[in-house]
């Protein structure tokens, strides 16, 4: 339920293009040349493993690290020389950040406080920015009398209480349990579509990604490998990267410079190459091991040119083989992704 | 001394709806400060064989010799000038605590935003009077502060001169703020440094300036280091004999001079004492309010607990 008060805001795209970073003693730049455009009211995620620039690039955004080159717009105007208070963003950190001094109520009205507006209003708006988040009965409460999931629903009451143009996050389920994490999660997201407001999030969990985002950013070594919708990142994956980023993948060696991506669920398995259908393709292999995770088995496999990789059986189908026994996994091409082969460090 | 210790807790009082701690966790912290009680029992002895005891001497004799009654603090109010004393001793440890205060805040942010081992050579400038003796730092002051000086010449160089320090209350004051320093820095810096940087960023982040966003901020949040340093500088310049005796003159001496006088020259041990009592009432009512504010046994408490 939406409180009738609570914030209504238009949404605002964000362009950034070929923004760097450079720190100085850094042997590469921590950002090399990202070029992203959010669309109005998007979930934008940046999915990444550490150290590969997305916090550098969200603290650009929100003003706290200055560009070494390039822009960044909110609809249309040039915000990246601004000062943070001047960009009119929201942004919430993993360590909730909340100002231990003041109460709930004092830290979710200081943004409104900032920008004058009147008294009565600050009320009524900090009020629903609260409900919004569920903690209408935490108001006089100090931060260090709440938990951290508490904590960081404060926090991103604050952050959207003045109908921000976005709203940025990093990582702020990190600090949480796995059960407080998927309960705030589910929140995020219903914040997201009763807001409407443009979100950008960092993480580097790909459960999380997959299940907020509207689209992903992959991050790797500074740059953007891909950007997509969590299925085209899954089935159309345009890097080696990001195809073993995201969840489990079989790579085959194929002709040229090109590599072949194929998702655990897409292969077959067979007892010998006779029985593969017409127009797909087959690798033959042995089983290494199966193992028994929630709905489905993970049957491990063993190819004969040395690679492992896996396939996953629905529970409660019969299983066509045993470790040990050697059998043909077969895919359609449909089903395949193919990728640049990487230099030399992947042994395909 | 409870000064010393930083809390780390900040100033505003705890609401109704602190969560008690459930009993399991609450037993053995209890046991921990009892036992924390009988170690500190040598140092308690000690304090009242040596300290209390003579203490309470003093006092006593104020109010009982000659005679009984009042009859010291009559005269401390009526002799015309103890009273001047008095007030220009307080004057001077508010204006050296306030200088102290002004010189050490940016030192003390400055250390908790360099490099270690910048920090490190911080410390030591800070510490290096606690390891020269007060007389010869005294002394350097006395060189520098004479008539053809350092500070005179320095100052005759504009074209402004005759800056003799030596034997007025400024040169006492800014000698007194060298020397009171590191007890304004470390409990300053202590505090500061356990402030979260990131704070800022979220307070800009929210739309106030970096000026708003220390005063709304920063200040409020390093208050408890303010009133630990200031509170610490002052009582100890109260008291302070060394610097005033070389550095003031006679004609404005400030209280332990007196005293000293009066003990030493007219052995007016009562009268003394009587002096002594009031700066002592001071020095508690200093004490208490500080502890309404900064709640140093709080930070004992914690101590207690986090070893
Ligand atoms: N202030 C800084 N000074 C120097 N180097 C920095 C600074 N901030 C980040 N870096 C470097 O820049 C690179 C990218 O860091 P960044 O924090 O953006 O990564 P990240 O993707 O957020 O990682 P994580 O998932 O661990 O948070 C890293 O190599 C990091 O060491
Ligand atoms: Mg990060």
């Amino acid at each position: 339920m939406r409180p009738s008060t609570a914030p209504t805001s238009t949404s605002h795209g964000i362009r950034i293009s070929g923004v760097s970073k450079v720190f100085p003693g850094l042997p590469r730049p921590a950002v090399d040349d990202v070029t992203l455009d959010v669309a109005p009211g998007e979930f934008m995620t940046f999915l990444g493993p550490s150290g590969s620039g997305k916090t550098t690039t969200l603290s650009m955004i929100a003003g706290f690290t200055p560009l070494t080159a390039g822009s960044i717009c909110v609809d249309g105007e040039d915000i990246s020389r601004l000062k943070p208070h001047k960009r009119d963003l929201g942004v919430v950190f993993q360590q909730y950040a909340l100002f231990p001094h003041l109460t709930v109520t004092k830290n979710v009205a200081f943004p409104l406080q900032q920008r004058a507006v009147p008294r009565a209003d600050v009320e009524a708006r900090v009020r629903a920015a609260l409900e919004l988040v569920g903690l209408a009965d935490f108001a006089d409460r100090l931060p260090r009398q709440l938990s951290g999931g508490q904590q960081q629903r404060v926090a991103l009451a604050r952050a959207v209480v003045y109908q921000p143009r976005a709203l940025l996050m990093d990582e702020p389920l990190g600090a949480l349990d796995k059960k407080l994490r998927d309960q705030l999660r589910r929140e995020i997201a219903r914040m997201h579509r009763e807001l409407g407001m443009t979100f950008l999030f960092v993480t580097h969990d790909q459960e999380e990604a997959l299940t907020l985002s509207d689209r992903i950013a992959v991050f790797n070594n500074g740059r953007v490998e891909q950007v997509g919708t969590p299925n085209e990142l899954y089935e159309r994956p345009s890097t080696l990267f990001v195809a073993q980023f995201l969840g489990e993948s079989n790579v085959f060696a194929d002709d040229g410079a090109e590599v072949v991506v194929v998702r655990p669920e897409r292969l077959e398995l067979h007892a010998e190459p006779g029985a593969v259908p017409d127009g797909c393709r087959h690798r033959k292999a042995v089983i290494t091991d199966i193992v028994y995770v929630g709905n489905h088995h993970r049957i491990g496999l063993r190819f004969a040119d040395g690679t492992e990789g896996s396939v996953m059986r629905l529970a409660g189908t019969a299983l066509p083989a045993a470790p040990g026994e050697s059998v043909v996994a077969s895919w359609s091409p449909r089903h395949q992704a193919a990728v640049p082969r990487p230099a030399a460090t992947w042994g395909v | 001394m409870p000064m010393t210790t930083t809390p780390a807790e900040p100033v505003t009082p705890a609401g109704p709806t602190v969560p008690g701690e459930p009993a399991a966790v609450a037993e053995p912290r209890r046991r921990r400060r009892a036992a924390a009680g009988w170690v500190l029992l040598p140092a308690v002895a000690v304090l009242l064989v040596f300290f209390f005891y003579p203490l309470a001497t003093i006092v006593w004799s104020s109010f009982t010799e000659p005679t009984v009654g009042l009859a010291n603090y009559t005269a401390l109010f009526t002799d015309g000038v103890s009273v001047t004393v008095l007030l220009r001793t307080l004057r001077t440890a508010l204006i050296v605590a306030l200088v102290a205060l002004v010189v050490a805040y940016p030192y003390a942010y400055a250390m908790t935003r360099v490099s270690r081992r910048t920090r490190a050579v911080l410390t030591v400038l800070v510490l290096l009077p606690f390891w020269t003796s007060v007389m010869a730092r005294n002394f350097a002051w006395y060189l520098l502060e004479q008539r053809d000086g350092l500070i005179d010449r320095f100052f005759s160089l504009f074209g402004i001169d005759g800056v003799v320090l030596l034997g007025s209350v400024t040169g006492v004051t800014v000698a007194m703020v060298q020397v009171m320093l590191p007890f304004m820095v470390l409990p300053l810096y202590s505090n500061l440094s356990s402030i979260d940087l990131r704070l800022m960023d979220a307070a800009t982040s929210l739309g106030a300036s970096r000026p708003k966003a220390f005063a709304r901020v920063y200040l409020p949040l390093s208050l408890p280091g303010v009133v630990s340093g200031f509170s610490l500088v002052f009582i100890v310049t109260l008291g302070f004999f060394v610097t005033p005796a070389l550095l003031g003159t006679p004609q404005q001496s400030l209280v332990s001079q007196v005293i000293e006088t009066r003990v030493g020259d007219l052995l007016d041990f009562p009268g003394a004492g009587a002096m002594g009592s009031v700066l002592l009432a001071v020095t508690l009512v200093v004490l208490f309010a500080v502890s309404r504010i900064a709640k140093p046994t709080a930070a004992l408490n914690q101590a207690v607990d986090r070893a």
